[in-house]
């Protein structure tokens, strides 16, 4: 069952009061805080709905696993923003979209949150509502969408959503080497990552064989060689500018260009505007004022 | 369309006393005429009355405004270079109206992050001009780069010929600084533009949210590397099924350009009338067809290009030489509407998306809509976004002319959202589409974006009665303007 069918079936299950979330692939089970113990889980519709390669847009169940999402668009040579790094393990749509980490190639094609053109989700009222809209472009009214990416499902339980989709880079390779990260960076155009321990640099080139190959020239002449793939990535994240990265102590994979650097040690809470703690209060007041959806998760920690 | 109840000049003595003590004198402009000069944007709406204009320099004069407009219980409305085309900027119920043109200073570069903070009144082109030496640029370009600003580009999510590939201006608008309506003065995103910030993407929904949850007064954007090479192609068709049915199967073919426009038979002799840059005049539809990168790339997706439109029946792919006759096709492109205004005095441009693949189907009904109310429609559109801009050309004096253009344009709303469309792909709801939400939402989801709204702006001070209808949500007390033709 998928499409309408599915959606309504969905928020039924829902249902209109009592705490409630929505499991995933339970990869990222505890961002934000596990959820309070007497709620009661559901999980969103799964599959493809509606897949047109060349309006580069598919409609997908939130349910569904990107790994199945991912083999659908491959036959089309197709990807879509969400990380490939969360195939393998399960994650689903839905619960890449509510977590809204952006994949490792992001400098190069965009975070996640850029992927979400609608979302069909149930409100705290438990009635199916459209945010967004089907089309690559669309300013008609409020870009609700963006507020849904990384809330953890505390503001609406995504049901269906229309992701944009890319043609898949026929080419994609590693490298390694010495040079500074950010110069290496500008000697490059766009390369999907660029990643810095301190002292290694590794880059990621992805797009047309040929592009590719020129490239890797430029990086072979600043001593850089072939390699299989990234390092290992130290377990959290943390938010840092290129200047506070110069003098880092310990540890740490920085992603140039991002401002998102991984390290053994948990962030320390962010201070955030006091404004700010406000806007995040009231939208969520706004959208679930009897707080039922996902409670005991709280985005505001979620960078921990 | 005219003015409603004019505002009383005596009782706004009170508030433009206030708003010049707290910016100065000669940052408020109060007389009959700055009022009226404010009173619409580049749209056909003339429903507004400005209660004073002002032109703070810095993010604590456009706050002062806001608070006074608050003390006096008065709507505020911030503008930029007024070319919207939705009716946002235009002030209604007496609404302060807080111009940004004093405010376009680019505060900080950071070539190495590929970030600049930069002000809101900053013209779109020029803030590409002053990067030019550091081999970056801002990359939405809307066809009134020349005129917009950055800020209406934020709250408008504008877009342009150069969208397709590379994203609309929210995804290069990193952070933001923001005067809440409430008067506060924040910072949504990272402080620094880059990394992510916990908690929600506050960044994302002030985007695109017209003037409605306050005035942005810097933004960090995102700074693309300019392309290593380019490879602009004009193509001409027979038939204009042909040129659609070609954008859809260069995109099919996993080739994204850069650019992917469209101009129809009418428009391109209007074009070439008035910068005779040599496109041809026989066709029935042309495309723009850019693509960039690195070299290798350009010149595979160039032929790839030239091999799929051709196989759609082009008769023939004319290749820019060099920058000079590239510039001079894109100049064809985006002077259309200075071209189309030396055919009759006004025109009425419109923005709706629709599926790529129904392209066709909806052009011809356009074509239809315009036949039957008498009015010449000439076409020129981001087509590979699908994104469509019907341009209806007419002349206002003669009576009756106008109701005959809304009529029409209601009718190619209809048409795009029965397309599977949606109301605007780039200029905004504002005004204009305000009362055709409720085709593309239902109640519910005009609810959900009403208490978004209302998070941001609780006592709807900010911008009111613009976006959302009347009534999206229960106890609306958002009042209706009178003589607002949607
Ligand atoms: C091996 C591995 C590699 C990874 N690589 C990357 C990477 O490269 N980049 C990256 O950014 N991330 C990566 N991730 C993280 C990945 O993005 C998360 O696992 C994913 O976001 C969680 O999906 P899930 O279905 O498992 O969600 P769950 O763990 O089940 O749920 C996570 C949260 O989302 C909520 N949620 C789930 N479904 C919905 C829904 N339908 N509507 C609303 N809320 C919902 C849940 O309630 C919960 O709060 C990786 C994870 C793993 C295990
Ligand atoms: C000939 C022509 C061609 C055009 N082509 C395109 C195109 O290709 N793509 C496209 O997207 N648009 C296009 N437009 C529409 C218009 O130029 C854009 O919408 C532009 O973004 C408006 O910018 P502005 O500075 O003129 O804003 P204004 O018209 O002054 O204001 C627009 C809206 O933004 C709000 N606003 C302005 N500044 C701020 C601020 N600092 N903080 C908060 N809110 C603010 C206003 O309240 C209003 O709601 C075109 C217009 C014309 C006349």
């Amino acid at each position: 069952m998928t499409g309408r069918s599915a959606l309504e079936a969905f928020a039924s299950e829902v249902g209109a009061d009592g705490p409630v979330a929505v499991v995933g692939g339970r990869t990222a089970w505890d961002v934000g805080g596990e959820p309070d113990a007497d709620v009661r889980l559901v999980a969103a519709p799964v599959g493809v709905v509606e897949y047109e390669p060349a309006e580069m847009t598919v409609r997908v169940g939130a349910g569904t696993p990107v790994a199945a999402l991912h083999g659908v668009l491959a036959e089309a040579g197709q990807i879509t923003a969400l990380p490939s790094g969360s195939d393998g393990a399960g994650a689903t749509v839905g619960g890449v979209l509510a977590v809204g980490r952006s994949g490792l190639d992001q400098l190069r094609w965009g975070p996640v949150r850029d992927a979400l053109l609608e979302a069909r989700y149930v409100s705290a009222e438990g009635r199916l509502v459209k945010a967004g809209g089907p089309t690559v472009k669309n300013v008609s009214g409020y870009d609700l969408c963006r507020v849904l990416v990384g809330s953890l499902g505390t503001l609406g339980l995504l049901g269906e959503v229309v992701l944009r989709t890319r043609p898949a880079p026929p080419c994609s390779r590693w490298f390694a080497g010495a040079a500074d990260p950010w110069s290496v960076r500008s000697a490059l155009y766009r390369p999907a990552a660029v990643l810095w321990d301190g002292s290694t640099t590794w880059v990621w080139l992805q797009g047309h064989e040929v592009d590719v190959e020129a490239e890797a020239a430029v990086l072979g002449g600043l001593g850089f060689s072939p390699v299989d793939g990234p390092p290992v990535f130290p377990p959290h994240r943390h938010s840092m500018g290129a200047a506070a990265l110069r003098t880092v102590a310990g540890p740490f994979l920085a992603e140039i260009g991002t401002g998102l650097v991984h390290r053994e040690d948990p962030p320390a809470p962010a201070a955030l505007p006091d404004a700010v703690v406000a806007l995040n209060r009231r939208v969520k007041a706004e959208l679930d004022p009897t707080g039922r959806l996902n409670p005991g998760r709280e985005p505001l920690q979620a960078m921990a | 369309m005219r003015a409603r109840t004019p505002v009383d000049g005596d009782a706004d003595a009170g508030l433009v006393d206030d708003l010049r003590r707290a910016i100065g004198a000669d940052a408020v402009h109060a007389h009959a005429l700055d009022r009226a000069l404010y009173a619409r944007d580049a749209s056909t709406i003339d429903v507004g009355v400005a209660a004073a204009v002002c032109f703070p320099t810095d993010t604590a004069g456009v706050a002062a405004c806001v608070r006074v407009a608050r003390r006096h219980g008065r709507p505020f409305v911030a503008r930029g270079s007024g070319t919207g085309l939705a009716g946002g900027a235009v002030p209604l119920d007496g609404a302060v109206v807080i111009s940004t043109t004093r405010m376009n200073a680019i505060r900080s570069v950071d070539v190495d992050q590929r970030v600049a903070w930069v002000e809101p009144g900053v013209i779109n082109l020029d803030l590409t001009r002053s990067l030019l030496a550091h081999g970056v640029h801002f990359a939405p370009d809307p066809s009134s780069q020349q005129a917009c600003s950055i800020g209406g580009n934020v709250a408008n999510n504008a877009g342009g010929p150069h969208c397709l590939a590379y994203g609309v201006t929210s995804a290069h608008v990193l952070a933001l600084e923001v005067v809440l309506p409430d008067a506060t003065v924040t910072v949504l995103g990272p402080q620094d533009g880059l990394g992510d910030v916990p908690g929600l993407d506050l960044r994302g929904a002030f985007v695109g949210s017209e003037g409605t949850f306050g005035i942005a007064t810097a933004v960090a954007v995102r700074l693309t590397p300019n392309p290593p090479a380019v490879q602009t192609m004009l193509v001409d068709f027979a038939r204009v099924e042909d040129a659609a049915a070609a954008v859809s199967a260069v995109i099919a073919a996993g080739v994204v350009p850069a650019a992917l426009e469209m101009m129809d038979a009418r428009i391109t002799r209007a074009v070439e009338d008035f910068v005779h840059a040599g496109f041809p005049t026989d066709a029935a539809a042309v495309l723009l067809v850019e693509v960039d990168g690195l070299p290798g790339g350009v010149a595979a997706d160039a032929a790839l290009v030239a091999e799929v439109v051709r196989s759609h029946g082009a008769r023939t792919v004319r290749v820019a030489a060099d920058d000079a006759e590239r510039a001079l096709l894109w100049k064809g492109r985006k002077t259309a509407f200075g071209a189309v205004a030396r055919i009759l005095p006004n025109y009425y441009l419109h923005d709706t998306v629709v599926p790529r693949s129904k392209l066709v189907e909806v052009l011809t009904q356009i074509y239809a809509i315009a036949d039957r109310h008498d009015l010449l429609v000439m076409n020129v559109f981001h087509a590979g976004d699908g994104n469509l801009h019907p341009l209806l050309v007419f002349d206002a004096r003669v009576p009756g002319t106008l109701d005959r253009v809304h009529a029409a344009g209601a009718e190619i709303v209809a048409a795009s959202l029965a397309a599977g469309g949606v109301l605007s792909g780039e200029h905004g709801i504002g005004l204009e589409k305000r009362d055709f939400m409720g085709l593309l939402f239902g109640p519910d989801d005009l609810d959900a974006q009403a208490r978004l709204r209302a998070a941001f702006d609780p006592d709807g001070l900010a911008n009111p009665a613009k976006v959302l209808p009347a009534g999206s949500r229960c106890a609306d007390l958002q009042h209706v303007p009178d003589g607002v033709w949607v």
